[in-house]
């Protein structure tokens, strides 16, 4: 699905169900407006995601991508999120290896209760994206070959 | 596949922002979709039913419901596919109210993004599999942290419904905040006096095993199976041996000791029982201040105790305890006073807080229920109360009310005007918050019948003059500025979140919110309920409350733990790691990751495979996406399925 | 010791020039080197800073612009104004916008950012009270009894000045016990004394600074000390109207701490400027001298008693 021309650009967040999944929904209780890119995946927990999902999403033509989870220490697998921190961090660092601005990439903690802090992480985010203008696209963009497109 | 959606205008709610109507229409287009339509209100009885009929119409294997956000009405709509004869895992929902309608007001962008949200869902949805839960069995024992009064009744009418209770404090006696309390608003009952016979019970239920200066140091398991370690400090007395007969507490000559439970107002001695109805009423030593413990000599309390009870090298113990649930009611702590600069607490005597008056007042304190100020011991005639020394102030990052200090300021002008008839009381308010039964009432008597004095108003600074103190402030209906010169000034602490409420939170891996107050599931619906199954709140450690709401709330968690304990055996949450045993090639990384334990490596023919523990594994998926072939996957979690989601989004 | 660039401020060469020359004399004689700042200007004080914080900010850049070249390890000022100016300046300037607009503003833009601090402050931590304490072991102030007025702004808004406890602060209090004195808890140590309305409210000041002078007068001060010029300005100069509003005739001298500094280490007159105060300052120093030369009488008294004791004994 491509992004609402001229509008939007295409991010895609990974939210874990507990804390930062909750935190988006107390944002919405409480009306705090937001701008309309993201689309958020629900995922467990972050430590459920493979740091290759998100390559894969810059890869297929996302122009940034947002992961969320608990606050370090606060995590409802007791663990998860340390591992999350740790691999993205390092594929953080990895992505302009692979040619991608690591800008189109963040990793934040929001917790259920922080509604406010989620409307304030999703605002500057879609900002930086914007700024930074939609993401070059590899190669095949001029193709539309769908063999290619379902190949990635 | 067959697939249908089911678009929510949920009223207006979604309706109005969102095109309800063109995202059903548009929903058509996804692969194997077959129904669309759209509902007023897709959780009411109609609604339900008219998924129910489409699904025997259509004969459809799946069903997406765009509506609100899984955390609400997941649970409902799995129920409703499965009257219709569906795996209740065949069903996904797009969350288009939190994350779209309520969010932005674009009616066309919030229409794409449902559509979009649909489309994600339905994909996700093409690659489900039914799953089906295992039974497990349950531990019918109860584990309740904290003896305070949510505590004490949570404990009490789980052992009344005939369950073992395991009942950890961490001071030497249960009873919390309540039991340093004089008298209770708005009935002025003596608050040990209510209290002093449900700790009885506590002591003598056979149900119930009460351990006091202890503390949780491990929580493992999950809901029906947790274990749980108690580190159980060292009192330095034998308390099976200990009569509590107070012997020691007369001779003891280190009499200079931090007097916790008068909240400092003056000290105790080195060996003590904090107050005469403790429970259990037996002697603690503390070791900062024994002169034994310290320089080595003395021994005094040994030599005179009758039962030969102390004993100087005990050490702390780490006591397992097998408990099925957990009732969190650790309480609440003060803000401390001495923060606020200008008021001078911690610095000027004579500034004291709202719970150390309660000592002042009550007969059991240190004064014997006289009031004295704390300086030089004189009663004092005009005393000042503040109200908000810690609520309701975002520059000290307490933007809350603590909800209770309204009422018990009122309630200590009251008792004030009692103890010294010819005092005089003023009280700074910003505004008076008493919603209960009978609290308004009580307020308006502190005024009419009492002669307190209520100034709206914030304080500014509070500085010693001579033997007084000025209090300064702002009399915002007059307009003025007004000094009253004070012997006394009562500080209205507001509470905040225990010591160490973040780091219990960990253990129990629940979450707890910026301030460190623990979050229930659901605000209005699920008040006692965590996120973490089988752990259950009571009291202030969940947001501050006064003696009847946290009393609800204990017998509320109660209520809770009981109704787990009604099954014998507890499903499990399908939605658990499976291994692919071609794919597995025994590294053990996935072992090594579970922080549950739930992955064991067996033996297959010769080589080492991985297993998981199906009614262990809890559905994090740290283990899917750390095998390095892939061959662990999170059921209804895949990376196909994740990826899936990736690729509706993001196809070129 | 460190250097540190110097900032001397419009007061000090006008109003209060008895603190600027016991300021420099008692750096000097703790071993605190000063440079002036050279071809300093304005902070940006009052007349700027009420209409426009851009053009305050830049008046107080410009100086510290100018300090950069010294590489000093702060500049620093003993006037609490400045020190606001140059503090919120160096505040706002964390703001990269605020500072670009700043830079434009200014010949020489500001490209460090070097600490600003009060006299005062590196005083009390860079050198420290015990130093102080060291250097004077027969405690030349004994029976001066003193109240610590530091005014309201030098300590507050906290987050700016990020210097000692903003509602009871002991930095003066610390280094007048070091001299000796008997420090007296004074409450309205972070009062207001009226500041600039002894122009356009002389009523307000003499209220306020009255309720100052009363306050330090029950506790039996012998003497107000101040870090302000305009503090001591209005407690000392405008002493009598604020006697007069008050119908009760105050007679409190009110010293620079740095004049007390400077007399216990032996600073010569002409330096410490002690003819310059309003109230004279000999009221104080004569009590302290009283107290004093009772103590030896005393002392004198019981060394004669031990005496006969002895004496009789043997």
């Amino acid at each position: 699905m491509p992004a609402l021309a001229g509008k939007e650009l295409r991010i895609v967040g990974f939210l874990c169900n507990w804390c930062s999944y909750g935190g988006a929904d107390t944002a919405g209780v409480g009306r705090f407006s937001q701008p309309t890119d993201l689309r958020i995946i629900r995922v467990p927990c972050s430590g459920r995601i493979n740091p290759l999902f998100v390559a894969k999403t810059l890869l297929s033509g996302a122009d940034g991508v947002l992961v969320s989870g608990c606050h370090p220490r606060d995590c409802h697998y007791a663990e998860g999120n340390f591992y999350a921190r740790r691999r993205l961090e390092v594929f953080k660092r990895f992505l302009p290896t692979m040619g991608i601005d690591p800008d189109r990439f963040e990793y934040t903690w929001v917790s259920a209760s922080e509604g406010q802090r989620w409307q304030k992480v999703v605002t500057t985010f879609t900002e930086q994206i914007h700024k930074l203008g939609p993401a070059p696209r590899f190669g095949f963009a001029h193709e539309q070959n769908p063999a290619t497109a379902a190949a990635c | 596949m067959k697939i249908g959606v089911f678009v929510c205008h949920c009223g207006s709610n979604i309706g109005g922002t969102v095109d309800a109507a063109r995202v059903a229409e548009a929903s058509r287009e996804f692969p194997d979709v077959v129904f669309t339509s759209d509902t007023m209100y897709a959780c009411s009885e109609p609604g339900q039913d008219g998924i129910i009929q489409a699904i025997k119409d259509n004969q459809l294997d799946g069903v997406v419901v765009s509506s609100c956000t899984p955390r609400m009405h997941e649970p409902t709509f799995r129920r409703t596919v499965e009257r219709a004869g569906l795996n209740r895992f065949m069903f996904e929902m797009a969350n288009i109210r939190e994350h779209v309608s309520w969010i932005g007001k674009d009616k066309e962008a919030n229409t794409n993004k449902a559509i979009e949200l649909t489309g994600i869902a339905v994909e996700k949805l093409r690659r489900d599999q039914p799953l089906f839960a295992k039974q497990f069995d349950i531990n019918k024992r109860v584990l309740v942290i904290g003896g305070g009064v949510a505590g004490i009744q949570a404990a009490l009418d789980c052992a009344d419904g005939d369950r073992e209770v395991v009942l950890v404090e961490r001071e030497s006696t249960i009873g919390g905040k309540m039991a340093k309390l004089d008298k209770t608003f708005p009935t002025v009952d003596c608050s040990s006096c209510i209290l002093g016979p449900k700790m009885v019970d506590v002591a003598q239920h056979p149900k119930i095993q009460l351990y006091a200066m202890a503390e949780v140091e491990e929580i493992g398991g999950y809901v029906g199976n947790y274990e749980v370690k108690i580190r159980r400090k060292a009192p330095y007395v034998n308390w099976d041996l200990c009569t509590g007969c107070g012997l020691c507490m007369e001779k003891c000559p280190s009499k200079k000791s931090t007097d916790r439970f008068n909240e400092q107002v003056g000290s105790t001695t080195a060996i003590n029982i904090p107050f005469p109805q403790a429970i259990p009423k037996k002697a603690v030593i503390d070791p900062k201040f024994c002169i034994k413990l310290t320089k080595g000599k003395c021994g005094i309390c040994a030599k005179i105790c009758p039962t030969k009870a102390i004993v100087f090298d005990q050490r702390e113990e780490i006591i397992s305890e097998s408990v099925g649930a957990i009732v969190a009611a650790t309480g609440y702590d003060l803000f401390d006073i001495s923060k606020y600069g200008e008021y001078g607490g911690g610095r000027l005597p004579d500034v004291i807080t709202g719970l150390q008056y309660e000592r002042l007042l009550s007969a059991s304190g240190p004064t014997g229920g006289h009031v004295k100020r704390p300086s030089d011991g004189k009663e004092p005639k005009t005393i000042v109360f503040v109200q908000c020394v810690g609520s309701r102030d975002k520059s000290v990052d307490r933007p809350y009310c603590s909800g209770f200090c309204c009422m018990y300021t009122a309630k200590q002008a009251i008792l004030t005007k009692d103890h010294i008839p010819d005092s005089s009381s003023y009280v700074f308010y910003m505004d008076i918050r008493s919603p209960g039964k009978m609290y308004d009432e009580f307020t308006r008597r502190a005024m009419e019948e009492y002669g307190t004095q209520y100034v709206r108003g914030r304080v500014s600074m509070i500085y010693p003059q001579g033997d007084k103190l000025m209090v300064r402030g702002a009399d915002t209906l007059m307009g003025t500025q007004v000094e009253v010169e004070a012997d006394l000034v009562v500080l209205a602490a507001g509470a905040e979140a225990a010591v160490g409420a973040p780091q219990l939170a960990e253990k129990l891996r629940i979450s707890y919110d910026k301030y460190g107050f623990f979050m229930e599931s659901h605000p209005k619906l699920r008040p006692v309920e965590t996120n973490t199954a089988g752990v259950y709140l009571a009291g202030s450690c969940q947001g501050p409350k006064d003696i009847p709401a946290s009393v609800a709330q204990g017998s509320a968690a109660a209520a809770k733990v009981l109704a787990l304990f009604a099954k014998d055996k507890l499903e499990n949450d399908p939605m658990i790691s499976l291994v692919d045993m071609k794919r597995c090639v025994g590294c053990g990384k996935c072992v090594r990751v579970c922080p549950f334990g739930a992955i064991k490596e067996i033996d297959v023919r010769g080589e080492p495979k991985a297993e998981v523990i199906e009614t262990v594994c809890q559905g994090c998926g740290l283990c899917t996406a750390t095998c390095p072939q892939g061959a662990i996957q999170l059921s209804h979690f895949t990376d196909n399925q994740i990826l899936a989601e990736v690729n509706a989004l993001c196809q070129l | 010791m460190s250097t540190y660039a110097y900032y001397p401020g419009c007061s000090g060469l006008g109003t209060s020039q008895e603190y600027e020359s016991s300021t420099r004399a008692v750096c000097r004689a703790l071993g605190v080197k000063l440079v002036d700042i050279p071809d300093w200007s304005c902070c940006g004080s009052t007349p700027a800073h009420t209409v426009d914080h851009l053009l305050s900010s830049a008046l107080a850049a410009r100086n510290l612009a100018l300090a950069e070249d010294l590489d000093a390890a702060a500049v620093i000022t003993p006037c609490p104004s400045c020190l606001t100016n140059l503090k919120v300046a160096v505040h706002r300037m964390s703001d990269r916008e605020f500072r670009m607009q700043v830079n434009k503003l200014l010949d020489k833009p500001v490209d460090r950012s070097t600490p600003v601090k009060s006299v005062l402050q590196v005083l009390a931590e860079d050198v420290g009270p015990e130093t102080v304490a060291e250097m004077l072991p027969h405690k030349p102030l004994a029976g001066l009894k003193v109240a610590p007025y530091y005014g309201c702004i030098m300590n507050r808004p906290p987050e700016v000045m990020q210097f000692d406890d903003h509602e009871n602060p002991m930095a003066m209090d610390n280094l007048m016990a070091a001299l000796g004195a008997e420090v007296l808890p004074f409450p309205l140590k972070v009062e207001c004394c009226g500041a600039s309305y002894g122009v356009a409210r002389k009523d307000i000041v003499a209220k306020l600074s009255g309720k100052l002078l009363q306050a330090a007068e029950d506790l039996g001060a012998h003497a107000v000390v101040t870090a302000c010029p305009l503090c001591q300005m209005n407690l000392d100069l405008r002493q009598g109207q604020a006697s007069s509003a008050a119908g009760h005739k105050f007679q409190l001298p009110v010293f620079y701490y740095t004049q007390l500094i400077g007399l216990a280490l032996g600073v010569p007159q002409s330096e410490l400027g002690l003819s310059k105060l309003c109230v004279n300052p000999r009221l104080a120093l004569d009590a302290m001298h009283a107290v004093q030369a009772e103590k030896r009488e005393q002392e004198a008294k019981k060394e004669a008693a031990k005496q006969i004791h002895k004496a009789k004994a043997a």
